[in-house]
């Protein structure tokens, strides 16, 4: 039994499931954006498997420029979460409804 | 020499910013010794090109100064021949006088030198209007002629009335611009370019007669404003006002001229439309009656000679409409000498006697101003047709090429006759009144000379108005060869005989003198004669045309504003923006219940949307 994309992109798309289940169930905030590095981590793998299987080297380089994004994003993100639960004493989203029209 | 013609527009214009930008500064007397400089340097200017073209040595031709737009053929540029120098002689060498005499006239007045401005304004306005070598600059021109009438009209804007004559002036011109507009419209649909010199040569071939009516009648339409005739003669009466130089200087040298001498310039265009010379020749010719009736009744002594402009222009309309070109062009020359004279003189009148404008409280003047007098004489008798002076060699050619017409045209030439007649009459009835007999002044009135800088302009302008008549006798018709190049596209009717001319001319003058005499018998008398009631208050009320149009146009459009004010505006306009308004608002409040602040909801309607988006587009087959 040979390796081949499919194996990879099954992978990614149940990592994407996964991802997606959290973001949409878990009330968490820390838990939901853990979801999201998932789900982005999934499209890497996308990206790298398709790359390697075309024989292209744009989908690695877009790998990369994704897991920069996700480093700043991570940083700014957890500094909200930081300063949301230094002032409510919760990560739970469903009570940070402050900005209702 | 004649490239350099741009400056002739350039100096006054320049007068123009300097005495309103920095006037306070200059002030008196300084702006208006600036003002009559720069004009009378542009008339000196003018003097050796139109020399050129009176001996032969200049030819007409046109200076090309810049691109303006040049796909409708309206470039800057100068179109330099008779009639244009003419018309710059006597905007400028009138004008200069003018701004002479106001140096005197304006003394003391708080907004010296932003008269001055206005005045220069007034200058360069109409010389862009004679210089224009097309349409669309001759209409910028007018514009401005308009504009600046409004603000030297209502000059003195604290008066109410005087406020007031500027408006009317201003929007009856514009009901006359608006005809001239939408004669340059079909002009340029027709033709495709405003260009006089296209226009001119193509026309017989381009234009029916149909167009060539509805053109002409248009501009015509916009004459009757600015030259004041008939329907919209309203504003002139009203626009004395303005400081008396004012009166002078729109009424005598440059506005009113304007109609006249756009028709004469658009001659080539009213010699395709017969109808339209009909028209206008017995619109001029009842302009000219009435204004004539109107100026008989009248008390204030400025109001007769407004009345007399009205009706001295019904001539000069009339010898367009007739097709006499340089007839009329040649009474607009000799009327801007002895009216700008007359006008003058009144002004000097009324600065002596302290502001009296009655007649019924001057008289006997004579002796108190000696100047005013003997120059108001030379005016009194150009104006009634008296030989030798200037009106009545410039009158006469009219009447004559009237007769000469023949058939129903007769008629109007009796009109004019009669015209002629109470001209007469009613300028010695001025003339009388203020100058002869027993003093009428009020108390403590001491009528005295004006300064030189007024009587020196009355002295010019009265040299003039006797001489200028004679270069222009049926015998020698120096004027009208002079402006021959400028009609050359148009047919001209064989002169008169001259025996026949001699006839005609010998009739008038009875007449004159006729008016004259009875006028004088009527008048030179201790007792002066009642006019009071019926025929007399009505002419002094100019026959309530004013009360009609009020009732007729000026009523129903303000109750039409009205109901737009306090219908239309509040309920339709109002209605629209504010209807717009409620509904974004209730559309706002509807969708604001989305926005729950729920993140998890938000991020549901992300993965719902993705998913819907993906099978929309699988199910389109698009790119798999």
């Amino acid at each position: 039994m040979t390796l081949t994309i499919s194996w990879f992109l099954i992978l990614a798309a149940a990592l994407f499931s996964i991802g997606v289940a959290g973001v949409l169930i878990r009330r968490n905030a820390l838990v939901m954006f853990m979801s999201i590095e998932l789900m982005l981590n999934s499209v890497n793998l996308t990206f790298v498997a398709v790359s390697r299987e075309l024989g292209l080297i744009e989908g690695q380089v877009a790998a990369l420029f994704v897991m920069v994004v996700a480093a700043a994003e991570v940083t700014i993100g957890l500094a909200i979460i930081v300063a949301v639960f230094r002032r409510k004493a919760s990560a739970n989203v469903d009570e940070l409804a402050e900005l209702r029209g | 020499m004649t490239d350099l013609l741009w400056i002739l527009i350039a100096l006054p214009l320049t007068g123009a910013f300097i005495n309103i930008v920095f006037g306070k500064r200059i002030g008196e007397p300084l702006a208006g010794w600036l003002g009559f400089v720069l004009v009378g340097s542009a008339w000196a200017i003018a003097v050796v090109p139109t020399l050129g073209l009176l001996t032969g040595s200049g030819t007409p031709e046109t200076i090309y100064l810049f691109s303006w737009i040049p796909v409708v053929g309206a470039d800057a540029a100068i179109l330099w021949d008779p009639l244009s120098a003419l018309l710059t002689m006597i905007v400028t060498g009138v004008g200069a006088l003018i701004h002479l005499y106001s140096i005197g006239y304006m003394h003391g007045d708080e907004r010296f030198a932003r008269f001055f401005g206005y005045l220069n304004l007034f200058i360069a306005s109409m010389l862009i209007l004679v210089l224009a070598s097309n349409y669309a600059v001759m209409f910028i021109g007018w514009e401005l002629v308009g504009l600046s009438s409004y603000l030297l009209i209502s000059f003195w804007f604290k008066k109410p009335s005087a406020a007031a004559a500027g408006k009317k002036a201003f929007i009856v011109n514009r009901i006359g611009d608006w005809g001239f507009l939408v004669a340059l419209m079909i002009i340029f649909a027709s033709f495709g370019t405003f260009d006089f010199g296209v226009i001119f040569t193509t026309a017989p071939v381009v234009l029916t007669t149909g167009a060539a009516t509805a053109i002409t009648l248009l501009l015509f339409l916009g004459a009757t404003g600015k030259s004041a005739q008939i329907p919209l003669y309203i504003w002139l009466p009203d626009a004395m006002e303005g400081p008396t130089p004012v009166s002078a200087l729109i009424h005598a040298a440059t506005m009113v001229t304007a109609g006249v001498f756009m028709m004469a310039r658009s001659a080539v265009l009213f010699e395709l439309a017969p109808i339209s010379g009909v028209t206008i020749a017995v619109i001029g010719g009842a302009t000219a009656l009435l204004a004539a009736v109107i100026a008989v009744t009248q008390m204030d002594i400025k109001k007769v000679l407004a009345y007399s402009t009205i009706s001295q222009l019904g001539y000069m309309v009339m010898g367009v409409g007739v097709g006499a070109y340089s007839a009329g062009v040649f009474h607009l020359s000799t009327h801007a000498f002895f009216k700008a004279l007359l006008f003058l003189g009144a002004g000097s009148v009324i600065h002596g006697m302290a502001d009296e404008q009655d007649m019924r409280k001057m008289g006997g003047l004579r002796k108190a101003m000696p100047v005013t007098f003997v120059t108001m004489t030379v005016g009194w008798l150009a104006i009634s047709g008296i030989f030798p002076f200037s009106g009545f060699w410039s009158k006469d050619e009219i009447l004559a090429a009237t007769f000469q017409r023949g058939g129903p045209w007769l008629i109007l030439w009796a009109v004019g006759i009669l015209a002629a007649l109470l001209t007469a009459f009613y300028m010695t009835r001025l003339y009388v009144l203020t100058f002869l007999g027993k003093p009428r002044w009020a108390e403590g009135t001491e009528p005295h000379e004006s300064p030189w800088t007024m009587t020196l302009p009355l002295a010019v302008l009265a040299v003039a108005a006797v001489i200028f008549g004679v270069f222009n006798t049926p015998a020698r018709l120096a004027f009208e060869h002079f402006l021959e190049p400028s009609f050359a596209l148009i047919s001209h009717a064989e002169p008169l005989d001259l025996p026949l001319a001699a006839v005609l001319a010998l009739f008038a003058l009875v007449v004159a003198i006729g008016g004259i005499a009875w006028s004088w018998f009527r008048y030179n008398r201790d007792e002066l004669p009642v006019e009071e009631g019926g025929f007399w208050q009505r002419g002094l009320n100019g026959f309530a045309v004013d009360d009609l149009y009020g009732r007729v146009i000026v009523e129903p459009g303000k109750k039409v504003c009205e109901w737009f004010a306090d219908s239309v505006d509040p309920k339709g306009i109002d209605g629209v923006s504010h209807g717009i308004a409620q509904g974004v608002r209730t559309a706002g409040d509807g969708l604001k219940t989305l926005q729950s602040g729920q993140v998890r909801s938000y991020a549901g309607g992300i993965a719902i949307g993705a998913v819907v988006l993906i099978l929309a587009v699988l199910a389109l087959g698009g790119g798999f």
